[in-house]
């Protein structure tokens, strides 16, 4: 698992199937707090995404998969591991009725995909084919298209250099538009 | 639709302008910020990874940069040795001076006793409940640790200029309630996403008159609200403390020319929100309205009166958190716990904010008085907070807590449950084994 797929996802868009969840996904739940200062492994990471919430999803999710969720979604901790674990598991975007604060920068800062649009919420359910046109600014689920905000340039230039390290190291004259990759 | 009249500006306006070199800015606006303070803890050693992914060998700010250990202290595996060893390696590198070891307390009451952020500055932390610093007039905000990373780089960052609500106390609480039980009877009120995004200001009557102590319980407890950051107007009681601390760390004496000048600058560095500030919305709370709360697992917003959670048995009771650690909870446990013993069946773990507050309640005689009672005494730090050592959960097992999050699986087990309550209220539960009123104790 790396977050290569992700990334790209970041960029253009993705397709794949939906894991829908209901409100407030907490940081403790998508990634537990017990785990933040000794698993360092991409690999382990991953294995533990949501495992406090579902399962079913820790044992199922293949990369491209998107999580479609209520409100506050990431609310909690800044603990960067609440992102990176669904980045490592292939999850490529998340699309809910709103996103927590910090957990919003997270995604952005990672190359994260996650979108507000409470349609779509409405509509989806786990295993429907999803479809995210971001050219477009257009999730495509069940036959129907959904529009969403398009995101920010501030947020487009990050994504697009490929999560904030990569856009710092442009800005610093360190690299072209290389993306970097780190895996802690 | 704003107007062009408009002159009045929030302190979250006001505070994000100086800290990107603006004259002004209006909400909505993105600036690049420079942060007076960046705050990282047991997390350094991940940040320092991805620093160096950066292809940095030195941080650009280090004079600026605060770094505790204090989440798993001391460390209770090797892993966890391992984490803080690197941590130690990074900061002597990079000569980062205000580095604290484990035993000095939780990030955030230590660089407020400390005095190292100041009214109207920018305090930039990995940690959600870096909104704690509203308490002192200052404007902390939680973020990722790639953002630190990136900071600590360039030492700036971009920040949305937040919408404000404003929340006003009037009147005064009643006898034996506390900051807390207001805390967490706004979050049930408006729910835990109510202040998403936005700066929450509190003024009011009931707000001014409380001590430092209970004052820093509220933009703490906001994180779970939602908010950017929180605010309290600075007043003496606030600039006197900071003065005096400040003296202290620098070796001034109180009554020097030197400290009187500190004093002035912090009144001078202090920022208040214009009366004709706009607003996103406005609440207005009657103190004397607010009875003792708890929280009821597995979210802060789920608040209810004591009186409806009377009886649930704990087997944990945890008094301690950079929340509700300090030495006026500790007072307020010992009142409750003089003379009483812990029931059979319940254990009572104290952990002091700081080893300044340790201090201290030993000098006053509380910790004679939980030790006496049959409390458990940890090293000052964040304690079983967040479930990485020290006083764990089994499954089924219920803990109140003076902790601000109560999510599934915190404090170490997904099927254990956590309520928050106030420091008095959890000794009461303590004494008694289940949750009751600490009025019912009696002496
Ligand atoms: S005491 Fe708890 S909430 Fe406070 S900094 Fe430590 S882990 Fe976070």
């Amino acid at each position: 698992m790396n977050a290569a797929a992700p990334a790209e996802a970041a960029r253009s868009g993705c397709a794949g199937r939906v894991w829908k969840y209901g409100d407030g996904v907490n940081t403790d739940v998508l990634f537990p707090g017990k785990y933040t200062y000794t698993l360092r492994a991409a690999a382990d990471i991953a294995a533990h995404a949501l495992e406090d919430l579902d399962p079913l999803f820790t044992a199922g999710a293949v990369a491209g998969d998107v999580i479609v969720a209520g409100r506050n979604f990431g609310n909690g901790s800044s603990r960067e591991q609440a992102v990176t674990c669904l980045l490592y598991r292939g999850v490529a975007a998340v699309v809910a009725r709103s996103f927590a604060r910090i957990y919003f920068r997270n995604g952005i800062n990672q190359g994260l995909l996650l979108i507000t649009c409470p349609a779509v919420v409405d509509a989806a359910q786990t295993g429907d084919a999803i479809e995210i046109d971001l050219a477009q600014s257009i999730i495509r689920l069940n036959g129907a298209a959904h529009a969403f905000p398009p995101l920010s340039p501030n947020m487009r230039s990050i994504i697009a250099a490929g999560g904030l390290v990569a856009h710092v190291r442009h800005k610093l004259g360190l690299s072209s538009t290389t993306a970097v990759k780190f895996s802690e | 639709m704003v107007s062009s009249v408009r002159t009045g500006k929030t302190f979250a306006e006001k505070a994000l302008a100086r800290a990107a070199g603006l004259q002004t800015t209006i909400a909505g606006q993105v600036v690049d910020a420079r942060p007076d303070v960046v705050l990282s803890h047991d997390n350094t050693a991940a940040i320092a990874k991805i620093f160096r992914s950066i292809g940095l060998q030195r941080v650009a700010i280090a004079e600026r940069l605060v770094v505790t250990l204090d989440h798993a202290v001391p460390a209770p595996t090797p892993q966890h040795a391992r984490n803080h060893a690197e941590v130690r390696a990074f900061v002597q590198e990079q000569g980062i001076r205000h580095f604290f070891e484990v035993g000095r307390g939780i990030c955030h009451q230590v660089i407020t006793e400390e005095a190292l952020i100041l009214p109207g500055q920018l305090i930039i932390g990995a940690d959600s409940h870096t909104t704690h610093f509203g308490a002192l007039g200052a404007f902390g905000v939680g973020v990722g640790r790639t953002e630190v990373a990136a900071l600590w780089a360039t030492g700036e960052l971009w920040l949305r200029v937040p919408e404000s609500i404003k929340i006003v106390v009037t009147g005064a609480l009643g006898k034996g309630i506390s900051a807390k039980d207001f805390c967490l009877h706004l979050i049930g009120q408006l729910g835990a996403e109510g202040g998403r995004y936005q700066s929450i200001e509190f003024s009011g009557a009931a707000i001014d008159s409380l001590s430092l102590d209970s004052r820093m319980v509220i933009p703490n407890m906001m994180a779970e609200f939602g908010a950017k950051n929180a605010y309290l107007a600075p007043d003496e009681k606030v600039f006197d403390y900071l003065a005096g601390r400040a003296c202290r760390r620098l070796q001034l004496a109180s009554g020097s020319p030197q400290a009187a000048q500190l004093a002035d600058s912090l009144r001078a560095g202090a920022l208040y929100p214009d009366a004709a500030a706009i607003y996103s919305a406005e609440h207005t709370f009657d103190a004397a309205a607010i009875q003792l709360t708890v929280a009821c697992p597995h979210t802060g917003d789920a608040a209810r009166p004591l009186a409806e959670v009377r009886g649930i048995r704990v087997q944990q009771a945890f008094i301690g958190t950079c929340t509700n650690g300090r030495l006026e909870d500790l007072a307020l446990a010992a009142e409750v716990l003089r003379g009483q013993r812990v029931a059979a069946g319940t254990r009572l773990l104290v952990v002091p904010a700081s080893s300044q507050v340790y201090a201290d309640a030993i000098e006053r005689g509380y910790m004679q008085i939980l030790l006496a009672a049959g409390a458990a005494i940890g090293t000052p730090g964040c304690g079983p907070c967040m479930g990485n050592h020290m006083g764990v959960l089994a499954p089924g097992e219920v803990c109140i807590s003076s902790a601000n999050r109560n999510f599934k699986g915190r404090m170490g087990e997904p099927d254990a449950e956590i309520y928050l309550a106030s420091p008095a209220v959890v000794a009461a539960a303590a004494v008694a084994g289940y949750i009751i009123d600490p009025r019912e104790i009696g002496n």
